[in-house]
């Protein structure tokens, strides 16, 4: 409701201030017959940027420092004695009874007629602090419309002041996402090595038992060796690749040079139609159909292939990055250009002939690229290998059994209650450090091969 | 009319003087065209074109952009049929024999019939193995020491030899554009056709490279039957012996490169040779 009520005002204040700056724009055109300097819009938008800076700068000092102004306040308003009762946890659960009865929620128990009286001053205290912030937001946003109109004349340089606040604007969002990327990085750094403090990295690196005792705390953690989960990622990676590469790239080269264009335009988008289903499906589809029929069709050779194995989830996993290959080499392939086609074709060599020996040889550092960005997404793949992958840390080289890969093992460490003070939910932080330094490493080595690949035509 | 007289005299030069411009007149038809069509979709690109091209001599085409004389060129060794939605219409004979028949291998015409285009295009090979492609995938060669005299022939006849001879298996992309276009010729020369056909061949060049290549194909001449798209009216001057002039999607005429040059009978010849239109 407050939050609508702002939001309204400071709608109001920034359609009037524009127009207000439209219009006394409008007017310099009309009564001086000066070239102005600015288009109308630039007039009435830096009229807005004035009035909107200042208001929201008012309503962001609230937003920071309102919740503890109130928190002193409502401290302020209990008796001596209760406040002495109380220890740091107490007196958390009684302000949050006491805002719970100044917001009208309702708490549970019994109410102390202090807590009544508290609730009821801290009630008239929040409607007096919103309506002063929202009057003060408003004053600001005036004196800068007002400031604004003053300024606004024909000699008046709008329109560069308005293209750089919008550089500043588009600047802080791309911050966002990199200041995210460092927080997230950082956070996992952090934690992991919090987790290196319980553990020896070398134990953990090359260790090759994976058996975290969950219920031991930090006295007896068990052990966290990392060898049987980056085996089992590899291996159904590899599983992954062996079934996406070929289908993928075969696809691709169908879909750039053999299909007629009819055909393309239906079959390219039903491939990326596969690459929507969410993964979780495709987990289902390992689980009720690809994992028994795989058990069965290995009954029927003599091996005993359990339902849920490496096999089951590498080949689920593959058709699902089936469509990220033909894609990504679709693209590649219809980037070499025509005129090389037209060369191998005017020498007389077949339309095979020129994809296998001029096609491919030239498109190859963009197809590897492809297959690289793949495999990263192949190894932080989760879903599909924690339905399929039969979830057994185990080292071994069968993909007939079942394994486990990190992204599993870090579900499994950090789903249930986690308070992550113990090297059992800490874990997770340095397998998810492992997996993106390997992802990067990948990402980096792709784009690294097909950024040569661009400059070979360029 | 002086400028016509200058580029005349041009082309007098370049045919030497132990050869005599009517020679080419007698010369046998190797190419006929009758009432060709393209159609690429909708749009008709070519309407009826009807040519001889002589043996052992350069034709050249010429005319204003998009007036179909590439068009027509790549119908020769059937390029258009790479386009989609391209349909060719009418009849092409290469030493009477239908180019178009059913039963014929395209594979084989193209082999008889080589190609160099607008832009130089190396396949990211080795310069060795650039030439050697074409034999290649035609089995010319029997052995190694076969494939390296039909390279090293290939080079030497492309005029391109000495110049790269002591790095042969460096990238064919890394020569200069000149050099790169002379590379193309020796590939497809390489395969032994008999015909070339050349799509502006010096459009991407510098003046040094296009004299280079004109001189080039001067002298190839003596082997293969040659038919060029250009655009420069002083470079069909220069190289050819036989001219046609091209304009939407007709053939407006055709000759001896000297008569087109000095006499035209068709105003719209004479127009475009005077600058009028292009």
């Amino acid at each position: 409701m407050n939050a609508l009520i702002i939001a309204a005002v400071l709608l109001v204040l920034l359609g009037v201030s524009y127009q207000s700056g439209f219009a006394k724009s409008r007017g310099l055109v009309t009564a001086d017959g000066v070239k102005v300097h600015s288009r109308p819009q630039y007039h009435g938008s830096y009229s807005a940027l004035w009035t909107m800076i200042p208001a929201l700068a008012v309503l962001l000092l609230w937003f920071w420092f309102g919740a503890g102004i109130t928190r002193s306040y409502t401290v302020g308003l209990l008796p001596q004695d209760v406040l002495l009762s109380l220890d740091q946890t107490g007196l958390n659960a009684t302000l949050t009874r006491i805002n719970a009865l100044a917001t009208g929620y309702g708490v549970a128990g019994e109410v102390a007629p202090y807590e009544q009286s508290a609730g009821e001053a801290l009630r008239s205290f929040n409607f007096l602090t919103f309506a002063g912030t929202l009057v003060l937001a408003v004053l600001a946003g005036g004196a800068g419309f007002v400031y604004a109109r003053n300024r606004i004349s024909a000699r008046l340089r709008a329109r560069n002041s308005v293209e750089r606040v919008i550089g500043l604007l588009l600047l802080a969002c791309s911050a966002v996402a990199i200041l995210t990327t460092v927080g997230i990085v950082a956070s996992l750094v952090t934690e992991a090595f919090k987790f290196f403090t319980f553990i020896n990295p070398i134990d953990f690196f090359f260790g090759t038992v994976w058996a975290p005792n969950n219920a031991g705390g930090a006295a007896n953690p068990g052990k966290y060796g990392l060898l049987p989960l980056l085996a089992g990622t590899l291996m159904i990676t590899a599983i992954a690749m062996l079934v996406a590469v070929p289908v993928g790239l075969m696809a691709a080269i169908y879909l750039s040079q053999y299909a007629p264009r009819q055909f393309r335009a239906v079959a390219k988008p039903f491939i990326e139609i596969l690459a929507g289903i969410p993964t979780i499906v495709f987990g289902f589809f390992a689980l009720v159909t690809v994992g028994p029929f795989l058990r069965d069709f290995g009954a029927l050779l003599g091996l005993s292939v359990n339902a849920t194995s490496a096999l089951t989830a590498g080949v689920v996993m593959g058709i699902m990055i089936i469509p990220f290959v033909s894609s990504l080499s679709d693209d590649i392939l219809n980037q070499v250009p025509r005129t090389l086609r037209d060369g191998a074709y005017g020498l007389g060599a077949t339309q095979s002939e020129t994809i296998r020996n001029v096609l491919l040889p030239a498109a190859l550092p963009g197809i590897v690229g492809a297959f690289l960005l793949a495999v990263s997404r192949a190894i932080g793949e989760t879903m599909i290998v924690v339905l399929a992958s039969g979830n057994s840390p185990v080292l071994r080289g069968n993909p007939l059994e079942p394994v486990s890969t990190i992204t599993v093992s870090i579900v499994n460490q950090l789903t249930g209650d986690t308070d992550f003070t113990g090297p059992q939910s800490l874990v997770g932080f340095a397998l998810g450090l492992t997996l993106f330094v390997v992802t990067l490493c990948l990402n980096i080595f792709a784009l690294y091969i097909v950024r040569r690949f661009r400059e070979q035509y360029e | 009319m002086d400028m016509l007289a200058g580029k005349v005299k041009v082309t007098s030069q370049t045919l030497g003087s132990n050869m005599n411009p009517t020679d080419f007149v007698d010369r046998p038809i190797r190419l006929t065209a009758r009432d060709v069509t393209v159609h690429y979709g909708p749009k008709q690109a070519l309407h009826g074109i009807s040519i001889d091209i002589p043996d052992r001599a350069v034709t050249s085409f010429i005319g204003p952009s998009g007036c179909g004389k590439s068009t027509f060129l790549r119908c020769i060794n059937r390029m258009n049929d790479t386009i989609e939605g391209a349909k060719v219409g009418g009849r092409i004979e290469l030493d009477g024999q239908d180019i178009y028949a059913p039963d014929l291998d395209v594979v084989e015409l193209r082999a008889r019939i080589g190609m160099v285009f607008q832009k130089p295009n190396p396949f990211p090979k080795s310069i060795y193995e650039n030439v050697a492609y074409g034999p290649k995938i035609h089995g010319i060669a029997r052995n190694k020491a076969d494939m390296d005299e039909i390279v090293i022939s290939s080079l030497r006849k492309a005029g391109l030899f000495e110049e790269v001879k002591d790095r042969l298996n460096e990238p064919g992309t890394g020569l200069s554009g000149g050099q790169q276009q002379r590379l193309c010729i020796a590939r497809a020369i390489a395969v032994g056709p008999e015909v070339i056909l050349m799509d502006e061949p010096c459009s991407a060049l510098d003046p040094i490279a296009t004299a280079i290549i004109e001189e080039l194909i001067d002298e190839l001449r003596e082997n293969y039957t040659i038919v060029i798209v250009t655009h420069s009216m002083q470079q069909a001057a220069r190289v050819s012996q036989k001219t046609a002039f091209f304009h939407l999607g007709n053939l407006i005429e055709h000759g001896d490169t000297e008569d087109i040059f000095t006499n035209p009978v068709n105003k719209q010849t004479q127009d475009y040779i005077m600058g009028r239109i292009g």
